[in-house]
């Protein structure tokens, strides 16, 4: 399936996978993060249990240096 | 003396805040930031790079949240509906934390504030549990209103982000002190050790700076310059200053047995 993750298009192998696995896959584990999907925050203790479907819309943020 | 800065309920004993940008590397980073002896300090929001260096340090490493107040931003935010979509995010990702510094920006070459974007994000934001800490104009109108709807902190300007000019307006900063109920901090436009100083001096409660300390030839000896500045500031405020005269006719020596 496809998904839109922080506005680019990524492809995956498998379809139908959770929140979870993604932040796997992307090598993201245990960095502190927080992920939007379809403009829905979707809790960290959500991550297990939200599956994603084709096409969604996700942005994945983090804390950087700023004033 | 036990002269605390409070901010929504928490006490700090540090008046000065510092943004965690524009530095040459972590390390630097935290450098100044001890030397600054800051207790809240900002950060940003943005996305995560996906697939690059996901081994590579990041800021949280360096200033572990346990250890500092952050304070996230809306840095870069130019409407209300992206500021608050942009805190809801910071408070997941901070663990349900709830202070944080609203700023909506009005244009990209002054940097300067939208009040009319910033009042409504801010409304959105006190109904939704947060404590706002809030960069806006010196108008002590839009001062007053931000205090008005539940503000926990006015942070006016004293002159454009990143210009280091320094307090430009000090008559408008002393309407917004004198007429509020919530701390008034500066935010933005300070320069050099003076310019802390002064707003200090003008009964500011703190100081939040990024540029004047990361662009200096030395960030880490301004750092302490800033801390020491920010204290001997406030110092002089609570001390009070005396009346300026033209003339003093009032010597310090005193005018009896002079051997002439």
């Amino acid at each position: 399936m496809q998904l839109i993750i922080n506005g680019k298009f990524r492809d995956f192998d498998s379809a139908g996978f959770s929140v979870a696995h993604l932040v796997s896959t992307l090598a993201l584990e245990g960095k502190r993060l927080a992920i939007e999907c379809n403009g829905e925050i979707v809790p960290r203790s959500q991550f297990a249990e939200k599956q994603l479907t084709d096409g969604d819309k996700l942005e994945i943020v983090g804390a950087v240096g700023g004033g | 003396m036990s002269d605390l800065l409070k901010i929504a309920d928490k006490t700090y004993h540090s008046r000065l805040l510092v943004g965690t940008g524009k530095y040459q590397d972590f390390a630097q980073t935290r450098a100044a930031i001890d030397a600054s002896g800051a207790e809240i300090i900002t950060v940003a929001i943005r996305r995560t790079n996906i697939g690059q260096n996901s081994g590579e340090p990041s800021l949280l490493d360096f200033l572990p949240p346990e250890e500092f107040t952050y304070l996230p931003n809306t840095a870069g935010c130019y409407s209300a509906d992206d500021a608050v979509r942009t805190l809801r995010l910071a408070r997941e990702l901070l663990d349900g934390h709830k202070l944080v510094k609203l700023e909506v920006l009005g244009d990209p070459n002054t940097l300067y504030p939208n009040m009319i974007e910033t009042i409504a994000a801010a409304k959105v934001l006190v109904k939704d549990g947060f404590d706002v800490m809030v960069y806006c104009s010196d108008d002590p109108i839009m001062a007053k209103q931000l205090e008005e709807i539940g503000c926990c902190a006015v942070m006016p300007l004293a002159s454009l982000i990143g210009s280091g000019m320094g307090i430009l307006n000090p008559w408008n900063l002393q309407i917004i002190i004198a007429n509020a109920n919530i701390p008034v901090l500066v935010d933005a436009g300070v320069g050099t050790a003076s310019d802390a100083a002064i707003a200090m001096e003008l009964g500011c409660q703190g100081i939040l700076m990024n540029t004047a300390i990361a662009a200096a030839g030395n960030p880490v000896l301004m750092a302490s310059a800033m801390k020491k500045a920010v204290q001997a500031g406030r110092e002089a405020y609570l001390a009070g200053r005396m009346p300026k005269k033209l003339y003093s006719a009032s010597p310090s020596s005193p005018s009896a047995g002079l051997i002439v």
